[in-house]
């Protein structure tokens, strides 16, 4: 019996090919989308945590030299007798490449990433010549060295390990090394660090990768994209399921009629439709694979730009990965027909006793669907008028976007409804009661559009918003012309002396590190000058803040520190013993830590053993290039000790424009779905629509005529759409900007409008919905009269 | 005795409050033996054919089919008896259209495990569809799908077919060939026929007549 139940079954699908590559189709392009952000995202944390574990960073308390030199041999060799378990690292670029030495018998973490069994013979490391381990890239960009290469692909990108005699004696460091690893158990009896080595300073453990950190926001925002481009696939998926149970709604009739029993069937229906969803999840996986192999070398030059990460810019294919995919393309497949299967379940087999049946369950869904809507729209809001923090934020979106979702085919309904009332033309009225009739069919395709294209309002209003303020920020910031760093007191003070008649102003740029109201902060000495006056802009102020702060009596403090402690302006802050009056709160996007900003005096006062190093230097941009010319050709100052802010500015928009790339590409792709969605909703419904169609046929009206109202119909809705789905994307995008990233991030960035932006994305989403729709227009004016003929021999 | 239905009731829920189809009747059928039932549109017939084929259970009386109570069935057991034991001709064929014809009238005998590949072509030589083998349902015009039909109900040789007005949607000349066809073949294999119809004509083709009113044997 299970045979041949199983073989009706499928062969609806052969004879249904259209409804079968949709359900495929569609299931592969949400799992692709989903699974593509996952591999950059995981690909880009694994190069983070490979990061971590090469370097130490973050997992261990280090000894750096206070002037930030080297640290002589000797002084390791001295803490050692001292009884300090310390271990050494030496690290340094070669041919672009980090190299990292360490000691594989005194390093806390082992050698990091790079185990005995990778084919690490701790007798040839520690040997003469060595063995230097790094992925095939690095290897490869370090050209021939006088090491054994061993290829290990879990180091860190753009890094390789190798012993700490190897590292000195590649990077020509004899005898030194740059930091030292502190082990996390101590003996009991050592001698203190001012004593055993007083030229060295204790750097605490920082609990977890500051790259991690910085780069969250980033990731946090693919990941939701890939959610909701997985919603807009599961949307298609459940459109199509539910298309071909209604399809097969007769023949399960035929099927128990003919003494299959229904749990049997319902059994055999799950593992038909796990089946399609292994195979449509294999080939997701597969596009998924192609998509992030294309978007990683953008998305690691942005993080590379951007925090200075490292990221592998070739995707590797990691198990975990691969079978997260097929598990979220089966689960996906089984949410998508979970309510399909409920129904079936719970269809009477004789229809015939209860002939209202269907239309009597289809009202009390729209009932059902319609108070759903209200609850969860009503739960957005309160979640965003009260809700705090990040499950609170991500609850918002998810009720906000499911909940304007389901309330759109009632929202389009009522609507159609009006204009039917209003048509006074026959045709017209025809018109607008079979596109109400057609509504149900395509409700679906139009919910996964109006996500798609929320998504892309809300996305891009977020990246825009943030690339508007992040500019912002930088002129702020930024605003000296020419950044020199002196390499000690007395350069300083020279570089001082030189450039004083050359430029209109020099900015001494100082900092320290305090707690602040329990949190750790830094401390940023600025002199009183019209630089910051006139251009910096505060989130919050009192009515003079530069006034205050230059009498020495206020503090300015950043978002994130605000946000923490709970300052506001005008709360007292103690720094040292002196209390300061807070005069304003300022931006500080991408500073994961508190941030204050004093006087220049009160700084000296509270800080007397810090000397400015560094100098903003006001000037005509124009003599920029020959200053750095003199800087170095008589304070024999080299280059890289001079920052360009043009440059530097320039580097900051190339870094978001290649962000752009990969956030426009998803949109793209995202909207694309959507397309196919109606496409394949009205391919599907165009067998169904004969009958509907061949009646005002048969009355007058020409096949073309039908088939352009086809087109209208398409076009139309898709603007309904699109009207629902601006004030949802632009709520999506508050949602991120003043909830999420607060939550997440600490800062709230403002929201910006972008018309033109939303303009372009209506036609886009016209000219989708049109191309969609005329394929199926085009089969419908084409309809042979036979066919339509069909509808009325057939009738019974 | 094949069918012994005994004071069978059955009520509907309506929007306008129950509705009593079935009034206590009662009524019996022999191994090759065939019956009409007759009556006007709302009389109980088909609901009585659901009731006799496990269709649906009735809410009070006894129906022995082949010595099992199907009343006293659980959904499982109704769905073996409607695979093996009795066999349904709708008036809507109810044919599985994703298949050919040639395994829509094998299917039901391969739901039984009683699939015999010479009594299914010979079944379908005999009904004129040698033919048309290859094709899909909806490539047939109605009579040929009502053979079809009858074929497949056929093919697992089942005690009792229950035929719901078989030709209503065929022209005379077309329900005159399919019933003479259903009518041998049902003699050849022994088994009951009960068939609804309103044709006094195909009514008189059976050796008995039931006539159903408001629910009740008139």
């Amino acid at each position: 019996m299970t045979g041949a139940v199983f073989a009706a079954l499928t062969s609806h699908w052969w004879r249904n090919p259209l409804q079968l590559f949709t359900l495929l189709a569609g299931l592969a392009l949400a799992t692709a989308l989903w699974s593509g952000v996952q591999a950059v995202n995981a690909e880009a944390r694994a190069s983070y945590d490979a990061a971590a574990a090469t370097l130490g960073e973050g997992q261990f308390d280090q000894l750096l030299a206070e002037g930030g030199g080297p640290i002589p041999q000797a002084t390791y060799i001295a803490l050692r007798r001292a009884g300090w378990l310390v271990s050494p690292v030496v690290e340094g670029r070669l041919n672009g490449v980090r190299i990292v030495g360490q000691d594989p018998l005194t390093a806390p973490g082992g050698l990091g990433p790079v185990t005995l069994d990778q084919g690490a013979d701790i007798g040839a490391f520690l040997s003469g010549q060595g063995q230097i381990f790094g992925t095939q890239e690095a290897l490869d960009q370090l050209g021939d060295i006088d090491a054994d290469p061993v290829l290990s692909p879990d180091v860190a990108p753009g890094t390789v390990i190798t012993d700490i005699g190897v590292a000195q004696r590649l990077l020509n460091q004899p005898d030194q090394i740059n930091r030292l690893l502190i082990a996390p158990r101590q003996p009991l009896i050592q001698t203190a660090l001012e004593q055993a080595a007083p030229d060295l300073r204790r750097q605490p453990a920082q609990g977890g990768s500051d790259i991690g950190r910085l780069t969250g926001s980033f990731h946090l925002n693919l990941t939701a994209f890939g959610l909701l481009s997985f919603a807009v696939g599961i949307f298609i998926v459940n459109g199509a399921i539910g298309l071909a149970f209604e399809q097969r709604r007769p023949v399960v009739r035929t099927l128990r009629a003919l003494g299959v029993p229904l749990p049997r069937l319902i059994a055999l229906m799950a593992v038909e439709l796990m089946l399609m969803a292994l195979l449509a999840g294999v080939a997701g996986v597969m596009l998924g694979y192609l998509i992030a192999s294309l978007l990683l070398p953008d998305v690691a030059a942005t993080l590379r730009g951007l925090y200075g990460a490292d990221v592998a810019g070739t995707l590797q294919l990691r198990p975990v990965w691969w079978l997260s995919g097929l598990a979220i393309a089966m689960g996906g497949t089984a949410m998508a027909a979970g309510g399909a299967f409920w129904r079936l379940a719970r269809m009477p087999l004789l229809a015939g006793a209860a002939p209202r049946a269907l239309a009597m369950a289809a009202g009390r869904r729209a009932v059902l669907q319609g108070v759903a809507a209200i609850i969860l729209l009503i739960a957005a809001l309160l979640l965003g008028i009260t809700g705090n923090g990040l499950l609170a934020g991500f609850a918002m979106l998810a009720c906000l976007l499911i909940g304007a979702a389901l309330a759109l085919p009632l929202l389009l309904d009522r609507v159609l409804a009006l204009l039917q009332l209003r048509a006074g033309e026959v045709r017209a009225a025809w018109f607008w009661a079979d596109t109400r009739q057609q509504l149900p069919g395509l409700s679906l395709a139009l919910m996964a559009l109006l996500l798609a294209m929320a998504a892309n309002v809300g996305v891009s209003t977020m990246v825009s918003s943030f690339r508007l303020t992040f500019t912002g920020f930088l002129d702020q910031r930024l605003a000296s012309e020419l950044y020199v760093t002196a390499r000690t007191p007395q350069e300083a003070a020279a570089l001082q002396s030189y450039v004083a008649p050359k430029v209109e102003a020099i900015l001494p740029i100082q900092s320290a590190e305090a707690q602040i109201a329990g949190f750790p902060t830094e401390v940023f000495g600025a002199r009183d000058h019209a630089t910051y006056r006139e251009g910096w802009t505060f989130l919050t102020a009192a009515p003079t803040p530069w006034d205050d702060l230059a009498a020495g009596e206020a503090i300015l403090i950043n978002e994130q520190l605000a946000r923490r402690s709970g300052l506001a302006v005008g709360d007292i802050v103690t720094l040292g013993a002196t209390p300061l009056t807070i005069a304003a709160t300022y931006g500080d996007y991408g500073n994961p830590i508190g941030q204050v900003i004093i006087t220049e005096p009160l700084f000296a006062r509270l800080y007397p053993s810090e000397t400015p190093l560094r100098f903003g230097l006001r000037m005509d941009p124009a003599a920029v290039p020959d200053l750095v010319q003199s800087l170095a050709k008589d304070l024999s100052l080299p280059p890289d000790q001079t920052i360009n802010q043009a440059r530097i500015k320039q580097f900051s928009l190339d870094v978001f424009d290649r962000t752009f790339t990969v956030t426009t590409a998803l949109n793209v792709l995202t909207l694309a779905v959507a397309g196919f969605a109606i496409l394949m909703s009205l391919l599907t419904l165009a067998a169904m629509r004969v009958p509907q169609l061949a009646p005002a046929w048969a009355m007058g009206m020409t096949r073309a005529q039908l088939g352009r109202f086809e087109l209208i119909r398409a076009v139309l809705l898709a603007v309904l759409t699109a009207m629902a789905a601006l004030p949802l994307g632009l709520a999506l995008a508050w949602a991120l900007l003043a909830i999420v990233n607060v939550a997440a991030f600490g800062w709230k960035l403002p929201m910006f409008l972008f018309p033109l932006d939303y303009l372009r994305l209506l036609v886009f989403a016209l000219i989708a919905a049109a191309l969609a729709a005329l394929w199926p227009a085009w089969r419908l004016s084409r309809t042979p009269p036979s066919d339509l003929l069909k509808v009325f021999s057939n009738e019974r | 005795m094949l069918l012994n239905a005994t004071d069978i009731h059955k009520t509907f829920q309506t929007a306008d409050g129950p509705f009593a189809v079935l009034r206590g009747v009662s009524l019996t059928l022999a191994a090759g033996d065939t019956l009409a039932l007759t009556g006007e549109s709302g009389s109980g017939k088909s609901t009585l054919l659901h009731l006799i084929g496990g269709l649906d259970v009735p809410d009070q009386g006894q129906i022995m089919l082949d010595g099992v109570d199907i009343a006293a069935l659980d959904d499982t057991g109704r769905a073996a008896l409607r695979r093996g034991t009795v066999g349904v001709v709708f008036q809507q064929f109810n044919l599985i259209p994703s298949l050919r014809v040639i395994d829509n009238i094998a299917f039901q005998a391969r739901l039984a495990g009683q699939h015999d590949a010479a009594w299914c072509a010979e079944l379908a030589d005999r009904m004129g569809l040698k033919p048309q083998l290859r094709k899909y349902p909806e490539q047939l015009s109605g009579g040929q799908q009502q053979r079809v039909a009858i074929a497949r109900t056929l093919a697992p040789k089942p005690k009792l077919v229950l035929a719901d007005e078989p030709t209503g949607n065929l022209d005379e000349a077309t329900a005159e060939v399919v019933l003479s066809l259903m009518l041998d073949l049902v003699s050849e294999t022994q088994a009951g026929l009960l068939m609804v119809t309103h044709s006094d004509r195909l009514a008189g083709r059976m050796v008995r007549r039931l006539h159903l009113a408001r629910g009740q044997v008139a």
